[in-house]
């Protein structure tokens, strides 16, 4: 491998499930040693491009590398080079923890001893030491969560796959999923970090790919992406959903960009420059029009703006899935 | 647990022995997971020991074969039919895994990709010695015997199990298509009913419609069948076995490459 080789490569990847294009063209270089975020909501193409990168599902075109190593052609090496972790927590229920990072570790090809000490280090570092011994069947979602963790980082990979890693966990064993990827960083290892939460990306990661209906819509560093969204975000919160499109219409004018509204959240934000005389601009325009928001601000910009702005819904949006994902959740487009 | 140095690249091809060195892992997590449900290995040997009182109490006294009694005509097809019946775990397990995202994770290590069906085949063939045995002892208690000699007997229960074997593959195919655990139990029983009950297992297929015993009489079950109990009646011809031994490797031949390339893709 030359030194120059990126972590991930990928050149216009393309995906398709029968009519359903999960990845339409997807262009990504991951740098060693960073956090790539992966931002997009539910059906996004996210995992597919994951299963893609962990050699579990075949591109129709472009390419993909991971080191330089290609996906296809050269799939023992990408595998060698990866662990993964994935939204469902893909342990053993009837293994005991201590025996399902073990069994991993023997499948890495390590030793019998240097799996056992590789096992038993995972497992101190994910907090499992005393749940060890028992049967994964009685562990909670969050210590299978952390176990699942644990099994991809035995093999020690130069990449660490992420997908969803603290989607449904409680916020205690959020902060100590972060506080691990970031610990694991320092140490050296890549992360390629899939995720719906933008304070996730924004917390952890470097540089974030937006991507939506398979395509990339956005690529940046948190602050570049913030940048898009003016200095600050005037945010109006409205008790009657039928008069949203009133409102934003009103808005029109106001600020430095175009009004963006997120209709289940019943949310307008609007990017402005000039905080103060903006805000004050559009309570008279409200005013005229007899429009009372339930909740009016101006705040900071977050990722969340960035992203209806982007894609003209918020992330929480309940976005109607490919047909593909509903019937086989595993098959790979879930998102 | 840093990462490691970022000159060397890992080697692009797996060393030939990780077939058999990863099967053996995976096997012997698949014998773990039995030996931790206990109740999955009991009522799994509690169905054939009821198909052989059923039969050997219930039915067997209207039923008449030629040259021995019904318990050494039973027991023969029964070790057969247990074998096959219990193949059916294989799909339910597989399927199981691949709902869990084990599948997933096998597929993503540096691993040989046959080695988890080669694993849970090996897996099964190591149970169905544990449960063939026991028949044996409920075909004792019955008034089962074997009547030829010690190498007729081992080879009567050599056929058995692998013929138990290639029906893993076949059911490990079926998992592995309907990807669903429920499914797959139903899935499996379906191709398996008229196989097992149209067959020389239970009854002599001499009192069969013509056109029932012509498929009774050449389908694999009863060929395997004959051979078995030939071979425990110590009356076994070499044709026999020999017609036995090419239906196992004839499905073997076709159903674990299948079961393989169904794997591979995923």
């Amino acid at each position: 491998m030359t030194a120059a080789a990126p972590a991930v490569e990928v050149e216009g990847v393309a995906v398709a499930f029968g009519e359903t294009k999960a990845l339409d063209g997807v262009d990504l270089t991951v740098a060693p040693g960073t956090v790539q975020g992966l931002l997009g909501p539910n059906g996004a193409g996210k995992t597919t491009l994951v299963r893609v990168l962990a050699t579990l599902l075949r591109h129709d075109a472009g390419s993909a590398r991971v080191f330089g190593c290609d996906v296809v052609r050269d799939a023992t090496r990408v595998r060698a080079l990866i662990g993964l972790a994935g939204q469902y927590a893909a342990v053993d229920g009837t293994l005991t923890g201590r025996e399902n990072l073990e069994m991993v570790g023997r499948l890495y090809r390590l030793r019998g001893p240097e799996a056992k000490r590789r096992a038993a280090e995972a497992l101190e570092r994910l907090g499992l030491t005393e749940a060890a011994d028992r049967v994964v069947r009685g562990y909670s979602g969050g210590m299978r969560r952390r176990l699942d963790l644990g099994a991809s980082l035995v093999g020690r990979p130069r990449l660490l796959i992420l997908d969803e890693p603290t989607t449904g966990l409680d916020p205690q064993t959020r902060n100590d999923v972060w506080s691990f990827i970031r610990e694991l960083v320092e140490g050296g290892t890549t992360v390629l970090l899939t995720t719906q939460y933008l304070d996730e990306a924004d917390n952890l990661a470097g540089h974030i790919v937006v991507i939506d209906n398979g395509k990339v819509i956005a690529n940046g560093t948190p602050r570049e992406l913030k940048a898009r969204m003016g200095s600050d975000v005037l945010e109006l919160h409205l008790a009657d959903a039928a008069t949203l499109q009133r409102t934003a219409d009103a808005l029109r004018g106001i600020g430095s960009g175009e009004p963006s509204i997120d209709a289940s959240d019943r949310r307008i934000t609007l990017p402005v420059h000039q905080g103060a005389a903006d805000l004050m601009s559009a309570v008279r325009r409200l005013d005229e029009l007899g429009i009372v928001p339930s909740d009016l601000s101006l705040r900071q910009p977050s990722l969340d703006d960035v992203f209806l702005a982007l894609t003209g819904h918020g992330t929480a949006v309940e976005e109607p899935e490919p047909a593909v994902t509903g019937r086989r959740p595993r098959r790979g487009a879930a998102t | 647990m840093s990462a490691p140095g970022q000159d060397a690249l890992p080697p692009a091809r797996l060393p030939v022995s990780a077939v058999f060195t990863d099967a053996v892992v995976i096997a012997r997590r698949n014998l773990l997971m039995i030996l931790r449900t206990p109740q999955l290995l009991v009522f799994s040997t509690i169905q054939p020991v009821m198909f052989v009182l059923l039969f050997r109490y219930v039915f067997g006294g209207a039923i008449h074969v030629p040259g021995t009694n019904y318990a050494n005509f039973l027991l023969p097809g029964v070790f057969v039919q247990t074998v096959v019946f219990g193949g059916t775990a294989a799909a339910v397990a597989l399927a199981s895994d691949l709902n869990a995202g084990i599948i997933d994770r096998f597929r993503s290590l540096p691993m040989a990709r046959s080695a988890v069906l080669a694993g849970r085949t090996a897996a099964d063939a190591v149970r169905n010695v544990f449960v063939i045995a026991l028949m044996v002892i409920v075909g004792y208690a019955v008034g089962f015997r074997f009547e030829g000699g010690f190498v007729d007997a081992v080879g009567a229960m050599a056929i058995a199990l692998l013929f138990g074997y290639t029906f893993s593959w076949f059911f490990a195919l079926i998992g592995l298509l309907v990807r669903n655990p429920e499914t797959a139990q139903v899935a499996g029983f379906v191709p398996l009913f008229p196989l097992v009950f149209a067959s020389s297992i239970f009854v002599p297929t001499q009192s069969m419609p013509s056109w029932l015993r012509a498929f009774a009489e050449h389908q694999p079950i009863s060929k395997v069948a004959t051979a078995v109990r030939g071979l425990c009646l110590g009356t076994a011809t070499t044709s026999e076995v020999v017609v036995a031994l090419l239906w196992i490797v004839g499905m073997l031949i076709v159903f674990a490459p299948l079961a393989t390339w169904r794997y591979r893709k995923g």
